[in-house]
């Protein structure tokens, strides 16, 4: 279909949705956050990024006929007939305070902040909700066997929706605990990114101050122009290429 | 025609047979002749012996085996499985009075207030069977 | 045979001691194994409630995952996990509705009929490699070592999954083959405290001594036994519960397969006996069976 040569409204093709019990006629091609909008529902809470990555609008549904749970993030799953809906905008999680920078990058911080991670009864209710198809339970049995580096990897695409600790017999908060394995390995068991390191040297030692002190006072004109004067990596250049200014960096 | 009374009294008859399901046993073939508290590891540290237990729930008498805290402190070793001589299964009765507590959402033991460094040092088996047993 | 590892929570990191030398002594005897590449806890111990399900789970999955990985037969060290998947995997061969709500909840598994095979490493040493074979390997023999040999709870009860008759002879049968003394001690099937070392120490604390007590009677020079929570409750708290329990003598605690890998010849650095008390080394070195101190 040509939509640039269309020339008469054509109606959306509708389907029925239950939205927390109630019935509703929505265009099929609607993602359940914008069919909840069309609806009438004003989003103040459960919606954040419409992006699929801050998980703000995990939502749970069934189809006809079906006794399943199923899952999906609001902004990225598509209608179906006869869904029956509602969002988990927000789960009660323990979540323990601990102080970062004294933590020692061993699962015993985990087990001392969160004793309840022995409750684990390995059910795998938390595997089958996550939206994000993360292995919850091989991370939670990582961390039970003493393994953050494998925890903090296979967690990894966790966006901290909720859903797991919503279903969890043990009554766990697994994604917070996950989270304290990333935070360990990335701060303190991973390899340092030296060119990280370096950088941030760079920059305390002054390297680009008088650079952002310059932009600073330009004008938008000026700095439009600096910008597209910038040197730039040649879209299909040699292998090989480097800038010709380093602009002072060594 | 009339009744043989039942030495239960009906009030006690939901818990017994709460018992029975759950752990699968009938108490009643019990014949006390104590051998489970003789070899049970844990017997000086409970209200009273794993016998009078099973005597109290075969009449239906929780109570009194849940202030004893028989299965609080079972260690679930089975010795007394097998030298029951009726074959009764003893660790799968005190299981279910573990459960008959457990079941109503109330833990026998709070893991936050295990100090943290047991939770440190203890091996995660410890934590593993603790919460089982004595959590719900 | 298809032999598939399963190791348990605990043996990667505070019970590697039971561990690492058991698999060097594996590869040494010439008995192929391949360590699961995916498990989860199999929940340590078994649950007793007849309508309960839910902590049966847990252990079928290991079984599954074995299944999937193409094994016949699991191999585990730990004694709490001996039994709970031995137990769990009986119930699912026994009974026919259990096995198939268990499936039908799994439904993002295969199916698990009980067609895994559980043995514990002793039964295996026992069984495929035998005592004769493994005495003839022993290049370090520990002779006029007196070993206590404790079973503890999940080894040996219920008879259904026991690795030996009620009256066993297992340990014995192991201890001589290294060439050292079994002793014969009174409270080699008692319980050492288990879990209520945890939820009520001073009762576990009680039961510990116990233990301690009827071995320092028969005259062992060591201990040994094959579950880190009996290890963590007559090992790594031995030191406390002689100190509520005065006139108790020290007896070092060993996992048997650090005392296989001694035994064997093995590099002592396997052994882990870093992670067992000064004590354990001292008798050791002391006995000259191994050199220098592990670091």
């Amino acid at each position: 279909m040509d939509t640039a040569t269309l020339t008469e409204e054509v109606a959306a093709k509708t389907i029925p949705i239950y939205i927390m019990g109630k019935r509703y006629e929505v265009p099929e091609t609607l993602t359940i956050m914008k069919a909840m909008e069309h609806s009438g529902y004003q989003y103040i809470r459960g919606c954040g990024c419409r992006g699929g990555i801050c998980g703000a609008c995990a939502t749970v549904y069934r189809r006809a006929g079906d006794y399943k749970i199923y899952t999906g993030l609001a902004c990225q799953t598509v209608v179906e007939p006869e869904m029956y809906l509602t969002q988990i905008p927000f789960y009660p999680a323990n979540r323990a305070s601990y102080d970062y920078e004294s933590s020692q990058p061993v699962a015993e911080t985990i087990y001392q902040l969160y004793p309840e991670l022995f409750r684990c009864v390995a059910c795998n209710a938390c595997t089958k909700v996550c939206p994000m198809d993360v292995e919850v339970l091989d991370y939670i049995s990582a961390l039970k066997r003493g393994d953050l580096t494998a925890a903090a990897e296979i967690s990894f695409d966790c966006i901290q929706c909720g859903l797991c600790a919503s279903r969890c017999m043990g009554e766990m908060a697994q994604y917070h605990m996950a989270q304290v394995a990333r935070r360990l390995q990335g701060g303190k068991i991973a390899p340092k990114a030296e060119h990280l390191e370096k950088m941030c040297g760079d920059i305390d030692a002054g390297t680009f101050t008088d650079l952002i002190e310059a932009a600073k006072v330009m004008t938008v004109d000026e700095l439009k122009k600096v910008y597209t004067e910038r040197e730039m990596e040649p879209h299909m250049g040699a292998d090989e290429w480097t800038p010709a200014s380093n602009h002072g960096l060594a | 025609m009339a009744s043989i009374p039942s030495p239960i009294h009906p009030e006690n008859l939901k818990a017994v047979n709460k018992i029975a399901e759950i752990s699968g046993q009938n108490v009643h073939e019990c014949m006390q002749c104590g051998t489970c508290s003789a070899v049970c590891p844990m017997v000086e540290s409970m209200g009273f012996t794993t016998r009078l237990g099973i005597l109290y729930l075969q009449f239906g008498e929780i109570e009194p085996v849940l202030k004893a805290q028989i299965g609080e402190f079972c260690a679930s070793c089975h010795t007394c499985v097998v030298q029951c001589p009726r074959g009764i299964d003893v660790a799968r009765v005190f299981e279910a009075v573990r459960q008959y507590v457990l079941r109503t959402n109330t833990d026998l033991i709070k893991p936050q207030e295990i100090p943290k460094d047991t939770m440190a040092e203890a091996p995660q088996i410890a934590f593993v069977s603790t919460f089982r047993k004595l959590t719900s | 045979m298809k032999l598939g590892y399963y190791p348990g929570c605990t043996l990667k990191t505070k019970a590697a001691n039971l561990e690492v030398a058991a698999m060097a002594a594996l590869d040494h005897l010439g008995v192929e194994y391949k360590e699961l590449s995916r498990w989860n806890c199999c929940g340590a111990v078994f649950s007793l409630a007849d309508d309960d399900l839910i902590h049966q789970v847990a252990p079928v999955r290991n079984l599954i995952r074995a299944a999937q990985q193409g094994c016949d037969t699991v191999v585990t060290l730990c004694s709490q996990c001996y039994n709970t998947l031995a137990r769990a995997n009986k119930m699912v061969r026994e009974d026919e509705e259990k096995r198939d709500t268990l499936n039908r909840f799994m439904d993002e598994e295969p199916d698990y009929n009980g067609e895994i095979e559980v043995v514990h490493y002793l039964s295996l040493l026992r069984d495929e490699v035998g005592w004769e074979k493994l005495a003839e390997a022993v290049t370090n023999p520990l002779n006029g070592l007196r070993v206590a040999p404790f079973y503890g709870c999940t080894l040996v009860r219920p008879k259904e999954v026991a690795i030996d008759t009620m009256d066993p002879e297992i340990l014995e049968g192991f201890i001589r083959a290294l060439g050292a003394e079994a002793t014969t001690f009174s409270a080699s099937r008692e319980c050492c405290g288990s879990y209520q070392m945890i939820a009520h120490p001073e009762e576990g604390r009680d039961r510990a001594a116990k233990v301690i007590a009827s071995a320092n009677r028969s005259e062992a020079d060591a201990l040994i036994l094959s579950c880190p929570l009996c290890e963590y409750n007559l090992g790594t708290r031995q030191d406390e519960v002689i100190e509520y329990h005065p006139g108790l003598n020290q007896v070092p605690t060993f996992y048997f397969t650090q005392l296989l890998g001694v035994a064997l010849g093995l590099d002592p650095e396997l052994c882990r006996l870093d992670l067992n008390g000064p004590a354990a080394q001292e008798l050791l070195i002391d006995k000259k069976f191994i050199a220098t101190a592990a670091v």
